[in-house]
This record gives structure tokens, sequence and C-alpha cells, in this order.
């Protein structure tokens, strides 16, 4: 590759909206260019800058406040319905005590767990990344590359193993969004099985050993290891499942050691 | 007929993302007071349109709408802001086409971010939204409503007018 194409494409590589092949080709080409790898660095000390955090505006306190009130006025009705009896009066009154009673009571009845949620939206999440072919944004088997990619896009580094040796080799990894907020999904593969390994940190919430369930055909087992919650899903057999759940964590505390 | 179902919903949903809104609205605007006003106008009329809201990336949407807010403020009160030719505007070529890199590494936050307002704000939008929320091409360009070239386009050329602004700016001081 060519310094021209590689300095055309070299946004899309700095993005990581590149394929693979062409991501190569042009590692390649900045390995061998000082030209160009100049120009890189370049681009990624000004986004390492812009990134930082120092230039997030928070929204201040008051605002919250404010939007509340004002999408709360907005809910109330406008007009107030014209009623011509009492006689009506009351029987919209019963009928609107009947409406809030099921309300309330509807909700606490039928309402899944938030685990069971969780669950789902993780079992969707997998099955989705199957189906639409995006089950990669970077397509790596090398810790040390897709570990990285996730700087910048995500505000924690979850922690990536290899687990090539132990028959679980690392594939790549992408952004997902879950439990209202975006984290990190690795993916492994075992044989013709996909596991994806959804993380993401949860605030003040002790060690927990893991938990599984088996699931319309899928198999998911969670733990909470240092401040990180971690899903893995996959169609595999629940015990290689739950091997490859124990040689994260062992591999985690190692590299903890 | 008030809805607590949809008024829960849309506190669950849209919310959270106040920051998100409040982030791009204070960048378009480069003002605080005028950002929360902004915000605020956002998050009202994503309420009234949260009957169209369909699941997916509550953030991606409510940022959808805090754009095209910001826009109707721009245009009633700093009309002048708006490039209109803003492709046919011609970058200026720098002499020295690769700064050092130690140059870059020397600038502080606060001249990044006089360099990031001193950008059209066409230009500035796509870098917030690319590398403050870490969309990705096709988000920004399907939040934008613009065609995936010129959300490329435009982030190459604000990117390169970031480092010119930069390293200009870090070679006056020395």
């Amino acid at each position: 590759m060519g310094c021209q194409v590689t300095q055309d494409l070299m946004q899309g590589y700095l993005d990581g909206e590149l394929d693979l092949v062409r991501n190569l080709e042009i590692e390649r080409h900045l390995q061998d260019c000082q030209a160009c790898s100049r120009v890189f660095q370049n681009h990624q000390t000004l986004r390492c800058a812009i990134t930082s955090g120092a230039l997030y505006y928070q929204a201040p306190a008051n605002l919250r406040k404010r939007v509340l009130s004002t999408v709360r006025k907005a809910n109330k009705p406008e007009t107030i319905p014209r009623l011509r009896s009492w006689r009506w009066l009351s029987v919209g009154a019963s009928l609107a005590a009947v409406a809030l009673l099921a309300w309330i009571l509807a909700p606490l009845l039928i309402r899944p767990s938030a685990d069971d949620l969780l669950a789902q939206e993780i079992i969707s999440a997998h099955v989705r990344s199957l189906m639409a072919s995006h089950l990669n944004d970077v397509s790596s088997s090398d810790q040390h590359t897709v570990k990285p990619w996730f700087n910048g896009k995500l505000d924690f580094s979850p922690p990536v193993a290899d687990l090539a040796d132990q028959g679980f080799p690392l594939v790549g990894g992408r952004l997902d969004y879950l439990a209202n907020r975006p984290v990190a999904a690795l993916v492994y593969q075992r044989r013709q099985h996909f596991i994806n390994l959804f993380i993401w940190p949860v605030a003040a919430a002790p060690d927990t050993d893991q938990k599984t369930s088996p699931r319309q055909g899928y198999h998911l087992v969670h733990w909470t290891k240092s401040g990180m919650t971690h899903w893995a899903v996959s169609d595999l057999n629940q015990r290689e499942l739950q091997e490859f759940a124990r040689q994260i964590q062992s591999q985690a505390a190692g590299a903890a050691r | 007929m008030p809805e607590p179902n949809r008024l829960a919903r849309f506190e669950q949903v849209v919310l959270p993302h106040l920051d998100a809104a409040y982030n791009l609205a204070r960048w378009l605007t480069r003002n605080d007071h005028d950002a929360e006003d902004v915000a605020q106008e956002a998050y009202l009329r994503a309420f009234k349109f949260f009957g169209g809201f369909h699941g997916g990336d509550g953030r991606s949407w409510l940022l959808a709408i805090v754009r095209n807010t910001c826009y109707t403020w721009l245009q009633q009160n700093r009309r002048r802001e708006l490039t209109t030719d803003l492709e046919e505007t011609p970058d200026i070529e720098s002499q020295e086409p690769n700064p050092e890199t130690a140059l870059l590494q020397s600038v502080d936050h606060q001249m990044l971010r006089q360099a990031l307002e001193a950008l059209p704000v066409e230009f500035r939008e796509v870098v917030i939204l690319r590398e403050l929320e870490g969309l990705s091409y096709k988000e920004i360009a399907d939040l934008a409503g613009l065609p995936l070239g010129t959300v490329m386009s435009r982030l190459a050329r604000a990117r390169k007018r970031l480092q010119q602004y930069l390293t200009g700016q870090v070679d006056k001081e020395a």
C-alpha cells in the first residue's frame, strides 16, 4: 500500500472503521514509512488530547431538575375534560381509581427480576451480533490489539485475556449497549461456537461467584470481579462455558498478582 | 390524557443521556446559559416526539433532537455562524504539512478548547460526536442526516484544521 492510499484511509484506520485486511495493510505500511507514521502519530496525539475527558461538559446539577419539571408539566392534560353531571364524574373517578390501582399493582405482580431482564437483553445482543454479521468492530486474536481498541470508546478499560492455549481463541471485540450503558463485548470461539463476553463496571458491587442459567437454548454465566460485571453467553454446552468462565477468572487473578 | 407509563419510560430511556445532550448543546452554542436553554427545549421536544421512538439507541435519538434544536437556535440567534457554502470553503494549505508531534503533545486543554471553538459549527459537531460521544461514522450520518462521505470529509478537514490551529498557536506562544 502506498503513501497516498494510506493517508486517504488514515481517518478510517484511526476511527476503527476499516476492515481487517485494510487495517493490516496500513499497519504494515506505517511500520515501514516514517512520514506516514508521523502523520498517524499526530492524529493519535490530537485524538488522545481531545478524548482525555477534560473537554466533556457535564450537565449542571440544576438542569436535571429543570428538565424533569418541564417534561412532567408537559405530561399533564392541557384541557380539563368538561363533565356535565356529577354522576358521570363519579363513574369516571371510580374507573380512574381502578385504573390507577391496576397500574400500581400490575408491574409488581408481573415484573420479572432485574437479572431476568438483563439476561434477556444479553441473549438478544448475542443473537443480534451473530445475525447481522456484526460480531466484531475490531478483529484480532491479539489481546494487545483488542484492549487498546476500547480506549476512548468506553469510560473504562475492560480486562482482555487470550485463552488460545486453553482452547478458547480470542476473535475480536466490539462495543455494545446493555443495561443503559455502553459495554465491552469480547468474542471468543470454541469450535464452531461463538462466545460473547460482556463486561462493564458496576459501582460498589461485591465480588460474586459465577452463576449459570440456561435460557432458550443458550447458556449464560455471570459473575462480578474487582468492580466489573461479566456476562458470558453462548450456545456452547454448559460445562464448557463454565470452564471458559473459570479460565477468564483465573487469567484475571493471574494478571492481578 | 396523562400517561404515567410514557413518562416513566421517557425518564428511564432518555433522561440518563442528559450529560450527552448538554455537552453537545454546550459545544454548539459555546455558552453555558444558552446550552441549558437549548437542552431543556430539546428534552421538551423529545418528550413530544417520544411516541415516535421505537426502541434502539436512546442517546443517538436524543442527540439528533438536540442537534436540530441547536440549529434552530443558531439560526435565530447566531445566523452568521452557520456556513452555507462550507463544502466550497477552501482549506488553507499550511507550509508545514506534518507538524512535529512534540508540538501537539504540548497542547493544553485551554488551547484545545479554543481550537475546537474556532472550528465552523458543522466541523465542530462531527468532532464532538466522534471523539467525545464515540459514535461511528454511520451513527453520525444517521443522526445528522448527512451522507457518510460528508461525515468522513468533514471529520478529516476538522482534524487538519485543528492541527494547523494548534501548531500555529504553539508557535506564537513559544
